[in-house]
């Protein structure tokens, strides 16, 4: 039951808020909202842990079906594994300081707290979902809203940015259409076909079917992972979101690809998985590197953060595809730790910009002396996305290259040593952002009546910073969790 | 006749009954009540409605000339579902002063074509089949000449006339060489053999019928006629007519040519990805709105061949179950144009800019309308498509399949330059605020409805897919 609420709180609350009214009502309906998802997920997780804890060893928790197509094996599967009640964890920490960094928004309010609810429910469902047409249905859904959430509420050339990052993201799950179907006629399960991710889990498929639909999957969720060369909608569309779509979309959206293509693409499709990875190991190290070198040549805060979300996301794929548990585990450390600074760098970046009305770095300077709370948080997140130990960075990046320098062979130490050489390229580029927008001279006069924090400016950037700290200091319960429901999906 | 077997004829004599009525009503009411007629045409077509879901009997009348059975009497039921909706966006374009006094001819022409329709669907002869065709298609003809003040409409209807002569012509002649082939003409009884001439015959029969769908190739009056055409009369091309087609080109295909099915397999798989690429690519430059639903529809179609050609149960009921979402979606979509067009006399896609800050719930159901046509979730687009898919991979067309899908993100970015033209882009001059009439807003509401739940409601689908396996 706690899961069917996962998506029917958020769902009333974007219906709630449809007939808010006034903006408001609109923020308090959405606030009261997203609490409640937060404490509900927090209830999940402590379910989770003690049922854990009494020695229940199911692979998937809170298991339930519902009958919705019968004459195509189609169910309303749901359940939850460690990683999937990380990742809830995630989306409800990143949509709950969402709302609160667009306390503001003006324009059209209840559409824009609709639409970013909405996107939020396909997340969330998502994640719980075990059935490939349920999951395939709250994928699409998520992304839609962002057609919308871009093209009116963005900035600069929005219009573009949203029809490119739409068109391109569905691209992708076009893609998924294919991959799902050939693994479901390729099924039998008692003689019917199944979508049942559990029930597709125990098939042989033959190594020929394998070959044909692993790469198809893989890219097909990759899209959305920003897999190199089809990351291209990630810096143009993160630019133009309004700041609260930005969080979500590189907070949770993105790791809808890392999700899919570990618990999809590689669970299912194991054997090909080994066969084909050192192609896209290529491709993912490629994504790392270039993400982070093309940063350098960025000066807006908006691009900067995005091609760093292209490398560290890429760094999801490349852990995923080292192929052991390890790795893996790293990699879904890495979805949770980069949604949380990402998420956190979105929100502040959007702060500043509505204070200084500016992105670009050098026309900013001296921040540390009048904004010293933000300019504080901002900080942290860079020193989180750098890998300083006793944040999240650290651990998931830690776990991901020791796992990757399990493989002995010189292909892997390259491409490994390749992605690890990305982190000195981040703190270069971190160290130079910091600098230049912080400290130093105050360049603009202007800039001295600065408003500080406002309380929900303080919340949101509070609460990202506390579940960081929190990973950073005490990380083995979730990589404890992670691990349990990694066991058998590697083979 | 016993009237056991007059009852398995109900959906035909039940128009047959509406249209007299509404004849004679137009023969003695006074002139001045001659806009209660409308109201009585949507009454009674609603009763039609309802009459045709009573528990329908399998059975044939007239020597096999006349076939029914539940599967039939559903495709039935889903096209007045159709007309019905199509009678109430049209009542009040019907009162405008040009109107004055023709507006019974309307809703006769209208039922007309649809009694051709059902005969067409019921038909177990090609030569009542021919009939039903020609009674679906010369009524619709004078409907589309209707406007006849405009030289644009005039245009249209000539354009359908000829262009139908002209098929039905080309299929009369291929079913005289499916005669040659098999020397009979009933459904029940005919002996195909995989002879070339059967192939032969096929070949001017599928072209023939392709016409009516709107295949690539054989598309080429679709924009034209759409355009000129009164709005009610577009989309009663692009829905009922286009609908019952495809249905009779699949029951035929599945039963009568069983034996070549390896070589119609190939032509629908070829023009099923002409059909939909050419639409699609087409769609994309349209400004006029009606042209542009015109080519979504070609490619519409594209996409229902794609259930077709497998030639299975599964692909059947996909493409029945498609069909329905389809009355839904793409009359919500022209009885929004037709509302807008009325209001204000704007159909072009500029037009459109700044529709929501003046008319959001229209702009609404607008997007609903196209995103169920795009096939985006939790709309019942997104599981019509879905289910089309499901039945290509059924039978193994991965590579059809992935052109389908390609397809798809092509149509989503037409579909979303209208959304971006009603949501994001301002306007000077937008359409001016309006309230609809409830005739239509009830339209309206009922497609939105039936795009919101039809997907969540799986019992319709199973239920069609029951009634295919009698097959």
């Amino acid at each position: 039951m706690i899961l069917i609420a996962l998506i029917v709180v958020p769902a009333l609350t974007a219906v709630a808020v449809m007939f808010a009214r006034n903006a408001r009502q609109t923020r308090n309906l959405s606030a009261v909202g997203m609490s409640i998802q937060l404490i509900l997920s927090f209830y999940l997780l402590y379910l989770f842990l003690t049922a854990r804890a009494s020695g229940n060893t199911d692979a998937i928790l809170f298991y339930d079906r519902f009958e919705w197509y019968p004459d195509l094996n189609i169910n309303f599967d749901i359940g939850v594994d460690g990683i999937s009640v990380a990742m809830i964890l995630l989306t409800s920490i990143v949509i709950f300081t969402g709302i609160f960094a667009s306390w503001e928004v003006k324009n059209q309010f209840r559409e824009f707290f609709t639409s970013l609810i909405i996107l939020a429910t396909g997340v969330f469902g998502f994640f719980i979902s075990l059935d490939l047409f349920v999951m395939f249905l709250f994928f699409e859904l998520a992304v839609i809203p962002m057609y919308l959430l871009i093209g009116i509420w963005g900035s600069g050339k929005k219009e573009y940015s949203a029809m490119k990052l739409t068109l391109m993201l569905m691209a992708g799950s076009a893609l998924l259409v294919v991959g799902i179907l050939g693994i479901y006629f390729h099924s039998d399960v008692n003689g019917a076909h199944s979508f049942n991710i559990l029930e597709l889990a125990n098939q042989n498929f033959t190594i020929e079917m394998q070959r044909i639909f692993f790469p198809i999957t893989f890219i097909g969720f990759g899209v959305i992972g920003a897999l190199f060369p089809f990351h291209t909608w990630s810096p143009d569309g993160h630019s133009s979101a309004p700041t609260a779509v930005s969080m979500l979309h590189a907070g949770v959206l993105m790791k809808l690809g890392g999700y899919g293509c570990l618990k999809v693409a590689i669970a299912l499709m194991p054997e090909a998985a080994h066969e084909l990875a050192w192609g896209f190991l290529i491709l993912t190290s490629i994504s790392v590197i270039y993400g982070a070198l093309g940063v350098i040549a960025q000066s807006d805060l908006k691009y900067i953060n995005a091609y760093s979300s292209v490398s560290h996301c890429g760094l999801v794929l490349f852990a995923i595809l080292m192929l052991n548990e390890t790795a893996a585990n790293g990699a879904v450390l890495q979805m949770i730790s980069h949604g949380l600074m990402t998420a956190l760098f979105f929100a502040l970046i959007g702060m500043l910009y509505a204070r200084t009305h500016t992105r670009i770095v050098h026309e900013m300077g001296g921040l540390m002396k009048v904004l010293p709370l933000l300019s504080v948080c901002y900080v942290i997140a860079g020193l989180a996305s750098l890998g300083l130990p006793g944040l999240s960075g650290f651990v998931a990046e830690m776990t991901i290259f020791v796992g990757a320098f399990q493989h002995p062979d010189t292909f892997h130490r390259v491409t490994t040593i390749v992605a690890i050489s990305s982190i000195v390229v981040t703190a270069v580029y971190i160290l130079r952002v910091v600098g230049s927008l912080l400290m130093g001279p105050i360049k603009n006069e202007a800039y001295q009546h600065l408003e500080s924090a406002k309380w929900y400016e303080k919340l949101a950037t509070v609460t990202l910073i506390a579940a960081i700290i929190i990973i950073g200091i005490a990380p083995l319960w979730l990589s404890d969790m992670i691990m349990e429901s990694l066991k058998g999906m590697m083979d | 006749m016993s009237l056991d077997e007059l009852m398995l004829m109900r959906h035909e004599w039940a128009l047959v009954a509406v249209a007299l009525v509404l004849l004679i009503a137009e023969i003695v009411v006074n002139e001045n009540r001659k806009q209660k007629i409308g109201i009585v045409a949507c009454v009674l077509m609603a009763l039609v409605t309802l009459l045709g879901f009573l528990p329908a009997n399998t059975g044939s009348v007239f020597g096999n000339m006349y076939l029914t059975d539940p599967l039939r009497i559903l495709m039935k039921n889903i096209l007045n579902v159709g007309v019905l909706i199509i009678f109430l966006q049209s009542f009040s374009w019907l009162k405008q002063p040009n109107y004055q006094g023709r507006a019974t001819e309307f809703y006769l022409l209208m039922l007309s074509s649809l009694i051709g329709v059902n005969y067409m669907i019921s038909s177990g002869h090609f030569l009542m089949f021919y009939l039903g065709l020609e009674l679906t298609t010369i009524p619709i003809a004078a409907l589309a000449a209707y406007e006849q003040f405009k030289s644009k409409s005039a245009e249209a209807g000539i354009k359908l006339i000829l262009l139908s002569a002209f098929s039905s012509a080309i299929l009369l002649f291929g079913i005289s060489v499916l005669f040659a082939a098999s020397g009979n003409l009933y459904f029940q009884a005919f002996e195909s053999s995989d002879s070339l001439i059967t192939v032969l015959g096929f070949i001017f029969f599928f072209s023939g019928l392709a016409f009516k769908i709107s295949i690539v190739p054989f598309h080429l009056w679709t924009a034209d006629v759409y355009e000129g055409s009164p709005t009610s009369v577009t989309s009663y091309l692009s829905v009922i007519s286009k609908g019952s087609a495809v249905f009779i080109l699949m029951i035929v295909l599945t039963t009568l040519f069983r034996f070549i099915q390896p070589m119609w397999q190939e032509v629908v798989y070829a023009t099923s990805i002409l059909t939909m690429t050419i639409g699609n690519l087409f769609a994309i430059r349209q400004q006029n709105l009606k042209r542009f639903l015109a080519f979504s529809s070609i490619a519409q179609a594209g996409f229902i061949l794609l259930g077709v050609v497998g030639g299975t149960t599964l692909g059947m009921a996909t493409v029945i179950y498609f069909v329905l979402v389809y009355v839904f979606s793409n009359l919500a979509a022209f009885g929004v144009l037709q509302a807008v067009e009325q209001a204000s006399g704007k159909i072009t896609l500029d037009d459109y800019n700044g529709l929501y800050k003046t008319n959001p719930r229209l702009s609404l159901v607008m997007m609903l309308a196209l995103f169920s046509l795009a096939g985006i979730p939790p709309l019942a687009g997104f599981f019509g498509k879905f289910f089309l898919f499901t039945a290509v991979a059924e039978s193994g067309f991965y590579v059809l399949l992935a052109v389908a899908v390609l397809n798809t993100v092509i149509s989503l970015y037409y579909y979303l330059l209208v959304v971006k033209a009603m949501f994001i882009n301002s306007s000077d001059a937008p359409v001016a605020t309006f309230t609809s009439d409830t005739t239509m807003r009830i339209s309206l509401v009922v497609c939105s409805v039936g795009i919101l739940i039809i997907g969540f409601y799986s019992p319709v689908f199973a239920y069609i897919k029951e009634l295919c396996g009698g097959i």
